[in-house]
């Protein structure tokens, strides 16, 4: 285990489960929180809990037991990346990203400024004006990051967010991933199933076992902060991956 | 605009083709025209009873569109009432499928009875008919936004009306527009048969009541030159309705959207 993180987390689950109305227990007992400014990845298999741990943590679903503390202002303060782009297939890209804005009644000048900032941040200017069914799957992914940065939230909670993607597709927006999260110092928990990626992203990595879904075991990743295509060639970088594999393994012979 | 020349190719030599065999069959067996009259004959009538027809064709079309308008705003209107609460669905829904299966012509009578001003009573028999498709596909088309994009407006701490605004209510567009071009078609009918049901006797003279008048003075042709009017009035308010929708949707729905290579 280690050290509780020094600064006030972000979010905080305290003793946690969820049963979902048709009885399935998704989570049982877990304790976690974010420290702002890390990068936690949440891993483990298919069905034991990891979006609905993300849902609890953005308020989106409430706790069967226990408390879930946002130590956040109020709205805005969290983006959230759905497994699919979600985007509004009626409103181009800039429509899009401008979403969080308009919500937060912001003056429509300021908003198509920020805007601007996001797309151009995500390599995304050439296309304000695009709707989303003539993108690829990958600038979907990015409008949708985009629109979550929005309105500069303090915690970005993304689900499986590049699953659908094919291989050279991903490990690009893992880098873009890891750059934003420098550039923003925020604090960003990412849910995956696969090792390889929460070994390169993240600094922290809790690993959940199955149905119920619990904690079996969190690891910390200590490599330095310009990770790249070297990073991924490294001795750290396949060490990690083996330790996380390793604990992946116990979860499953648990569950 | 070649490819518009070459789809509408065909259905004109159909017709054309038709409209031909109908004439000889006519002539050759000197069918009278109290029977049935030959296509020129038709299109002679009318021409000559044009000043009589032109007048009651904008009286039906106004009769329609007013119900069609009607039926859009009301029943867009019902969709999002009923989508605020199960309850209110439950308890609301089944009065509209009630309207929606009793047939026109048995509550025809009554609402004639009911109200003094025909023209009105015309209208209110339109949009009857009308309203269902419009009310049902919105709500459907409401309760099919994206849960996603649902759940990212309460991440928002959104409100009811802003959900409405920014997500349900332009999902729930395409769903809209089809059914109201299912009620453009519906309407134009109801408003026709109220008028018969009104018959002779009403104040409103629609082309029903111009077929109905040519029907018992036996002036078929004027008749038939009346059914052409209606047909042709059904068929381009449909093509509106379809304008319409591909104005709105070409951009972003699937069912606008023009592919170059049928590829995505």
């Amino acid at each position: 285990m280690l050290p509780v993180p020094p600064l006030k987390p972000v979010v905080r689950l305290h003793q946690v489960t969820k049963r979902f109305a048709g009885g399935t227990e998704a989570l049982a007992g877990i304790d976690l929180a974010v420290a702002p400014g890390e990068l936690l990845a949440l891993l483990g298999p298919s069905g034991c809990g990891k979006s609905t741990a993300l849902r609890l943590m953005a308020g989106l679903a409430e706790p069967t037991t226990g408390s879930v503390e946002r130590l956040l202002p109020a709205t805005h303060a969290v983006g959230f990346v759905f497994q699919e782009p979600t985007l509004m297939p009626w409103a181009t890209v800039e429509d899009n990203v401008a979403l969080p804005l308009k919500l937060l009644g912001l003056p429509r000048a300021e908003i198509r400024l920020r805007v601007e900032e996001r797309l151009e941040r995500l390599g995304l200017e050439g296309f304000a004006r695009a709707y989303p069914r003539q993108l690829s799957g990958g600038m979907k992914m990015r409008v949708s990051i985009a629109r979550a940065l929005a309105a500069r939230p303090r915690l970005l909670l993304l689900d499986e967010p590049f699953a659908a993607l094919d291989e050279i597709t991903r490990w690009r927006l893992n880098d873009e991933l890891l750059d934003l999260w420098r550039a923003e110092g925020l604090a960003v928990v990412f849910v995956t199933h696969s090792v390889y990626e929460s070994a390169y992203l993240a600094t922290r990595i809790a690993v959940l076992s199955a149905r119920p879904g619990r904690i079996v075991g969190e690891i910390a990743v200590d490599a330095p902060a310009p990770r790249g295509a070297d990073y991924r060639g490294s001795e750290d970088y396949l060490r990690t991956c083996r330790a996380v594999s390793t604990k992946l393994a116990e979860a499953l012979e648990k569950s | 605009m070649k490819r518009s020349v070459a789809n509408a190719l065909p259905p004109a030599v159909v017709a054309v083709l038709a409209l031909a065999a109908w004439e000889a069959v006519v002539r050759l067996r000197h069918i009278p025209e109290y029977l049935l009259p030959g296509p020129l004959r038709i299109a002679a009538a009318l021409r000559d009873d044009w000043p009589v027809l032109f007048p009651s064709l904008l009286q039906t079309l106004a009769i329609t569109g007013e119900a069609l308008l009607a039926a859009a705003v009301l029943g867009a209107g019902l969709a999002v009432l009923l989508i605020q609460a199960k309850w209110i669905e439950r308890s609301l829904f089944p009065f509209a499928v009630i309207l929606q299966v009793t047939p026109l012509v048995a509550i025809a009578p009554l609402l004639l009875i009911w109200i003094k001003d025909v023209r009105l009573a015309l209208v209110l028999c339109a949009f009857l008919v009308a309203f269902f498709p419009v009310a049902a596909n919105t709500t459907l088309g409401l309760q099919s936004a994206d849960h996603h994009l649902l759940d990212l407006m309460r991440l928002y701490g959104s409100s009811r009306w802003k959900v409405l605004r920014f997500v349900r209510l332009p999902s729930a567009l395409p769903y809209f527009l089809g059914g109201l071009r299912i009620s453009g078609g519906l309407a134009l009918i109801g408003a026709v048969v109220a008028e018969f049901v009104a018959g002779t006797g009403g104040a409103a003279s629609g082309l029903a009541y111009r077929i109905l008048e040519a029907g018992y003075t036996l002036q078929i042709p004027r008749m038939f030159a009346a059914l052409t009017l209606l047909a042709g009035s059904g068929v381009l308010l449909y093509a509106l309705l379809s304008g319409l929708s591909y104005l709105l949707l070409r951009r972003w729905h699937e069912s606008a959207v023009r592919r170059e290579n049928r590829q995505t």
